[in-house]
């Protein structure tokens, strides 16, 4: 009994011990705090960004320019936040005052009473135009009339060309049609003495690098949904035309050939990327690029153009999309919060010292051609692609992108060959986002 | 005719009795609460890790929750879905099947295997045994990632090596044939732990048991059939088991492989390219698609069904094994 009742006061002790530790831990954050450089009597705003390293230095550098504008309030940046925090940061109701993803398809779940705000009453009061966003970049940030976010600079995909490759082997300027982008990827294509490819014209396979079905969509006008929210993916042709043409540039190369060339064609996001080495003749990229080029490769030879297109009349579009910003219903210091959104997403100042920092082009259609913007030809062709009439985006769900999965699935299966009735497949994909869109409560809007 | 004093001592006696076990009582509760105190803390982290979430899934498997609104109450719907409709539910199903009747065996196998040859070794066994225990101590990102480089089809020394050799090499982790060998040889690779626990079972096998069997001219694989196996048989249930249970949550090597192979691990995530199970749904086991459900396309409500049913078959495919066991399983000492 009395080894028990030792046994009993060391184990209370050790759990005594353990509370106190975690008491006298907890409590060291909060003596600090006052003593974090705040300025006096002022709101502190928590900003949560994906943002991180050299990215996230430039933000905080715009973001230092309104905190020093603005001397009732404190803005502290947090970077490298991705949704999977946010959701669970808005469901725990802890979350920043600010918000912001890169994933803007879930807009469709942000957009929601109890998660993001609606900035409407906001937008309203202060008289915010709508129209300085290009159409594309207000569709992914609202959802179903509900606008719980703004666009926070916009990635705008277009052509990258070798210009070095494209002058050996004669050809001038870039190619504008699917018809002349697949002779000059057959004439850019070099083989190695085994018959493997060593440098490859233009990588056609949907999932390498930036190459999505999504990203084709505004070259071909194809629908992703009919007038009543059911997937057209089987019913519009054009998506047909895509897929027959890229099955046919694959079947060229060899779909196993290529498929091993894109296994060694480096990292999309470090210097060993095929096109900086030379190794890509042309491809699909967003302007981010710019940067990374002239960070990682500033001998390479390119040029920048819109992406070919299936038929006339929509050259010069292309694929949108960008990060989104918004507060959390639950946020504490909401007016505060919308002042410092206004700020980020509508001045003209603010956003061209961002896109300048990081090479994402500014979201209104003023910051996309203001002066403070730096001159950059290759970057140019991307604020041109921003603001085309035909440039469009994907529609926002309330399933994020569930859809695109499910058509990427069958998309693999498509371009290794192992779908026959192309038409058929694409019929049977749409029952199967139509059941899961129902599921949900409905389709896009 | 009783005394006064006889009288009170018999009424006393039942007081002392009942005083006796009042103190019997107070002793039992008392060690009662010293039982449970010592149990609490496994007590709180059962009921809040294990007991709370298992009863909220249940809950949850019955409703349609995104996550950030109440959840909807379905009924039977998540699961008339699930046996229905999902369209990618028996590619996942199959996929892990595939591990349960290929890896897990191959596994058992091979560090039998090991085991048997380490058991034996007279020379240098503390060097073999680190040697083959290593690979357990590798976090399976960095095993993953390791796999993935070496088994480059393009750029990989294997492939490299192959091709030297006149051998055109498989596309490993990019083909759709291959990417499940690929992850059973990475999964063959780390079997450190089973390893140990064969090591150890092999070398508890009673000497006389082989020597005597020996003397009855029994053979190596006599031996090994005869004395070895049933000895160490309660081992190969619990490692087949754990195995079991274990290709039923394979997760991470998967995920990781899928993504680097796909060369997809370093996108920012604005735009989905990453194809569900890289190549063509090869590596789209059953968590993968619970993973993404619950956490990409907001289906927190259908991924709570995914997960009740994997824990009813891991519960039954689990007694089956325990129920059959009983045919070969031999415990030393066990009254049967």
């Amino acid at each position: 009994m009395r080894r028990v009742t030792t046994a009993v006061v060391l184990f209370a002790a050790a759990v005594l011990a353990l509370v106190l530790a975690g008491v006298a831990s907890s409590s060291k954050p909060s003596a600090k705090a006052p003593a974090g450089g705040t300025k006096a009597s002022a709101t502190t705003l928590t900003v949560w960004v994906g943002w991180s390293a050299r990215e996230l230095k430039e933000f905080k550098k715009v973001v230092a320019e309104y905190d020093k504008k603005n001397s009732n309030v404190d803005v502290k940046v947090v970077g490298s936040i991705n949704d999977d925090k946010i959701v669970a940061s808005l469901r725990a109701g802890q979350t920043a005052d600010v918000i912001s993803s890169f994933t803007s398809q879930n807009v469709g779940v942000f957009c929601k009473r109890g998660a993001w705000a609606d900035l409407k009453p906001y937008l309203d009061k202060d008289k915010v135009d709508l129209n300085q966003f290009p159409a594309s970049t207000r569709q992914y940030t609202e959802y179903k009339g509900y606008r719980c976010a703004l666009p926070l600079l916009a990635d705008v995909y277009g052509f990258y060309y070798n210009k070095k490759l494209l002058a050996a082997a004669g050809l001038k300027g870039p190619p504008k049609t699917f018809a002349q982008l697949t002779a000059y990827a057959k004439k850019l294509t070099k083989k190695k003495a085994n018959g493997s490819l060593d440098v490859v014209g233009f990588v056609p396979t949907f999932g390498f690098y930036q190459n999505t079905a999504g990203a084709y969509q505004p070259l071909v006008g194809a629908k992703y949904f009919d007038g009543s929210g059911k997937s057209a993916l089987g019913k519009d042709a054009n998506w047909q035309k895509l897929l027959k043409w890229q099955k046919g540039l694959i079947d060229w190369y060899g779909h196993g050939k290529l498929v091993k060339w894109q296994a060694g064609a480096g990292d999309e996001f470090s210097a060993s990327h095929a096109f900086e080495r030379g190794k890509l003749a042309m491809m699909m990229d967003g302007e981010w690029r710019v940067a990374f080029v002239a960070a990682e490769h500033p001998e390479l030879q390119y040029g920048t153009a819109p992406m070919p297109v299936m038929g006339a009349g929509t050259y010069g579009a292309g694929y949108i999309n960008g990060t989104i910003i918004g507060i959390p219903e639950r946020g504490k210091n909401r007016d505060e919060a919308w002042k410092l959104v206004k700020y980020l997403t509508t001045n003209d100042h603010a956003l061209a010292t961002f896109s300048n920092g990081i090479r994402n082009v500014p979201s209104t259609r003023t910051s996309a051609h203001s002066k403070e913007l730096k001159p950059d030809k290759n970057f140019a062709a991307f604020t041109k692609i921003f603001t085309h009439p035909k440039s469009a985006t994907i529609p926002i769900t309330p399933l994020g992108a569930a859809h695109l999965d499910t058509f990427q699935s069958f998309l693999a299966k498509w371009q290794s060959g192992k779908i026959s009735d192309l038409v058929g497949g694409l019929e049977k994909v749409d029952e199967q986002i139509d059941a899961k869109m129902k599921r949900a409560g409905g389709g896009p809007p | 005719m009783i005394s006064e004093s006889a009288a009170g001592a018999v009424s006393a006696a039942p007081a002392a009795a009942l005083a006796r076990r009042r103190a019997k009582r107070r002793a039992t509760w008392r060690r009662r609460g010293v039982v449970l105190l010592f149990l609490s803390p496994w007590i709180v982290g059962f009921s809040v890790f294990f007991g709370y979430p298992l009863v909220m899934s249940a809950y949850l498997s019955f409703t349609t929750y995104d996550l950030l609104s109440s959840p909807q109450w379905v009924g039977l719907g998540n699961y008339r879905y699930l046996f229905r409709d999902d369209p990618e539910i028996w590619t996942a199903v199959k996929n892990t099947l595939w591990l349960v009747a290929v890896l897990v065996p191959l596994q058992v196998l091979f560090a039998f295997g090991v085991a048997t040859m380490l058991a034996r070794a007279k020379t240098g066994v503390g060097f073999f045994r680190t040697v083959f225990y290593l690979p357990a101590l590798v976090p399976p990102v960095a095993a993953t990632l390791g796999f993935v480089y070496i088994l480059n089809p393009a750029t990989g020394p294997v492939n490299t090596i192959l091709d030297k050799l006149g051998i055109e090499g498989p596309l490993w982790f990019n083909d759709p044939a291959w990417a499940k060998p690929s992850l059973t040889l990475l999964g063959v690779w780390g079997i450190g732990n089973t390893m140990v626990i064969f090591l150890a079972a092999i070398l508890d096998v009673p000497r006389h048991l082989a020597e005597s069997a020996e003397l009855d001219g029994a053979g190596p694989f006599r031996r090994m059939g005869w004395v070895t196996l049933p000895t160490i048989s309660p081992v190969i249930l619990f490692s087949v088991v754990i195995g079991v249970i274990a290709a039923m949550q394979y997760f991470t090597q998967a995920y990781v492989a899928a993504a680097v192979a796909a060369g997809q691990a370093s996108q920012a995530g604005s735009v989905s390219t990453l194809e569900l199970g890289y190549p063509e749904g090869s590596t789209m086991f059953y968590p993968i698609l619970l993973y993404y459900n619950g956490f990409r396309f907001f289906q927190m409500g259908y991924a709570s069904a995914m997960a009740m049913l994997m824990l009813g078959v891991a519960f039954l495919l689990t007694l089956l094994i325990l129920g059959q066991s009983r045919r070969w399983v031999h415990y030393q000492g066990a009254a049967r």
